[in-house]
């Protein structure tokens, strides 16, 4: 026993003490997003040579230590340094180039102008206010032979890790292979390029990213009915109708799961769809499936007919994600009248 | 403590320190597979650990039948009778989350795979039924994306 005992507290104390493994980490962390060699998915195509050649160290670092609140990409607050360095080393052996060195001076320049410019040259992409593109990754949301989404400039998180001198060399190399081209491409001068820097950089305090949890929101959104199980299901199948969406099954909760005719008949649930708004959600966020299918269960026990569904709110919080949280607004809405309407 | 519960402690605690950092919300995880093998080895791990498939979820067949262009989605339902009878009776604000869903859907010439860590089920319970249960899920959800992800 005491033999066991050893080898398994070596064990331990080995793998605590061992240096972290870049791969493993990556692998661990990332991969379901970057992709295993980092060409992208959910996440940014990392492995991007002109992404990579563009970026430091301390701005990889800094966005896997902070992400970028309401924009998928998570904090990994709880990671090391020593594994955060590791992931790092771990993305940038990808590149061929060392990686660049940029220092932490601040660039000068007139940000008012940067705004105009900005306005003409940027926000076609980057947002008229630097919220970045649309959707996430390259899933759902458009061709996938575009590379990258306009990243959101006013976030917190990329302005916390971007320094001035790495947006500036990003404005002045553009980002090839990307629909980023460089400040020469599009007749801008150097003042024109700091200018445009200094006024990136005035978002700094004025990020409209935060993505704060309400502890108010709660996991579900239910209603007890007046009528028996069999008219609430009735009223909610109606009701769904009268919301625009499509009823595609009424199941028990059970089914599946157990022989036909013995599932619980008192445990009931009406699966329902709207296409468009369903075809929408999937750009926003892939992972929307988590919120599939649009369903309200309707239940009895103890005499009592409950209508219950999912709060979309309560789950879009786990996303990090700002523009799903507006179809889960949406959606929460049309969940309250399908209630409402079940159970006046 | 007897040994077997000592080394389990102690292989609990290797693994701990190697697989957690911290809780995630969101579980997901990546297969180099094409999407119906994916698929194929995500049902047949479902069923090697005890659960029972009860649906797949077709999105992407009611997308295009509608008309929309979209690559191959699916959601995959399981659980096991005694439990979700067992969930439902102690913590019914949880009946709109059952069963546990598994979000599968093909990247290119890769597969995802996304699910919610059951450890927010149990925050949703509040209480009502022991969180060791949420955790057990949890762990056996894990085994079964890992087993999509290592699938070759």
């Amino acid at each position: 026993m005491r033999l066991i005992l050893g080898v398994l507290l070596t064990a331990v104390s080995l793998v605590a003490a061992a240096a972290p493994d870049g791969a493993e980490l990556f692998g661990r962390y990332c991969a379901a997003c970057h992709g295993d060699k980092g060409d992208g998915g959910v996440g940014v195509p990392l492995s991007l040579p002109t992404f990579l050649d563009s970026v430091d160290d301390r701005f990889l670092a800094e966005t896997i230590r902070y992400g970028r609140p309401g924009r998928v990409m998570p904090a990994f607050d709880a990671l090391s340094d020593a594994q955060v360095s590791a992931i790092v080393t771990y993305i940038r052996a990808w590149s061929k180039q060392p990686a660049p060195i940029y220092g932490d001076k601040p660039v000068s320049g007139d940000p008012v102008h940067g705004k105009e410019l900005f306005a003409s040259h940027c926000a076609a992409c980057h947002g008229e206010n630097g919220g970045g593109g649309k959707g996430t990754g390259v899933t759902f949301s458009r061709h996938r032979d575009l590379p990258i989404i306009a990243p959101a400039l006013n976030n917190s998180g990329f302005l916390r890790a971007a320094t001035d001198e790495m947006i500036r060399y990003t404005l002045q190399y553009g980002r090839p292979g990307t629909p980023m081209i460089s400040s020469k491409e599009q007749g801008l001068s150097g003042q024109d390029v700091n200018d445009l820097v200094s006024y990136v950089r005035s978002f700094d305090g004025h990020a409209t990213d935060t993505h704060p949890a309400d502890p108010a929101v709660a996991a579900t959104l239910s209603a007890e009915s007046p009528y028996t199980l069999e008219e609430t299901v009735e009223n909610i199948k109606q009701a769904i109708t009268s919301q625009n969406f499509i009823l595609i099954r009424t199941d028990t909760l059970e089914h599946g799961l157990v022989k036909e005719g013995e599932e619980n008949p008192r445990q009931v649930i009406l699966h329902f769809c709207n296409f468009n708004f369903l075809y929408e959600a999937l750009a926003v966020d892939p992972r929307v499936g988590m919120f599939l299918p649009c369903l309200v269960a309707v239940t009895e026990q103890a005499g009592k007919v409950t209508v219950s569904t999912i709060d979309p709110q309560y789950l879009s919080q786990l996303f990090n994600n700002v523009e799903l949280d507006e179809y889960c607004k949406r959606m929460r809405g049309v969940y309250q009248s399908i209630i409402e309407e079940a159970t006046l | 403590m007897k040994l077997h519960q000592l080394t389990g402690f102690l292989a609990w605690v290797v693994l701990f320190v190697t697989q957690s950092v911290h809780a995630e919300d969101i579980i997901m995880t990546r297969s180099v597979l094409a999407f119906p093998e994916a698929m194929l080895v995500l049902q047949e791990s479902i069923a090697a650990h005890g659960y029972t498939v009860s649906r797949v979820q077709r999105i992407d067949v009611g997308l295009t039948g509608k008309g929309y262009q979209t690559d191959k989605y699916r959601i995959v339902f399981a659980a096991k009778l005694d439990e979700i009878r067992m969930l439902t009776e102690r913590a019914p604000q949880l009946v709109p989350y059952l069963p546990p869903k598994i979000s599968i859907f093909a990247e290119g010439e890769q597969t995802v795979l996304v699910t919610i860590n059951p450890e927010r089920y149990g925050i949703i319970a509040d209480g009502a039924v022991d969180p060791v249960f949420f955790k057990r899920w949890e762990s056996d959800l894990r085994s079964i994306f890992h087993d999509v992800n290592s699938a070759r």
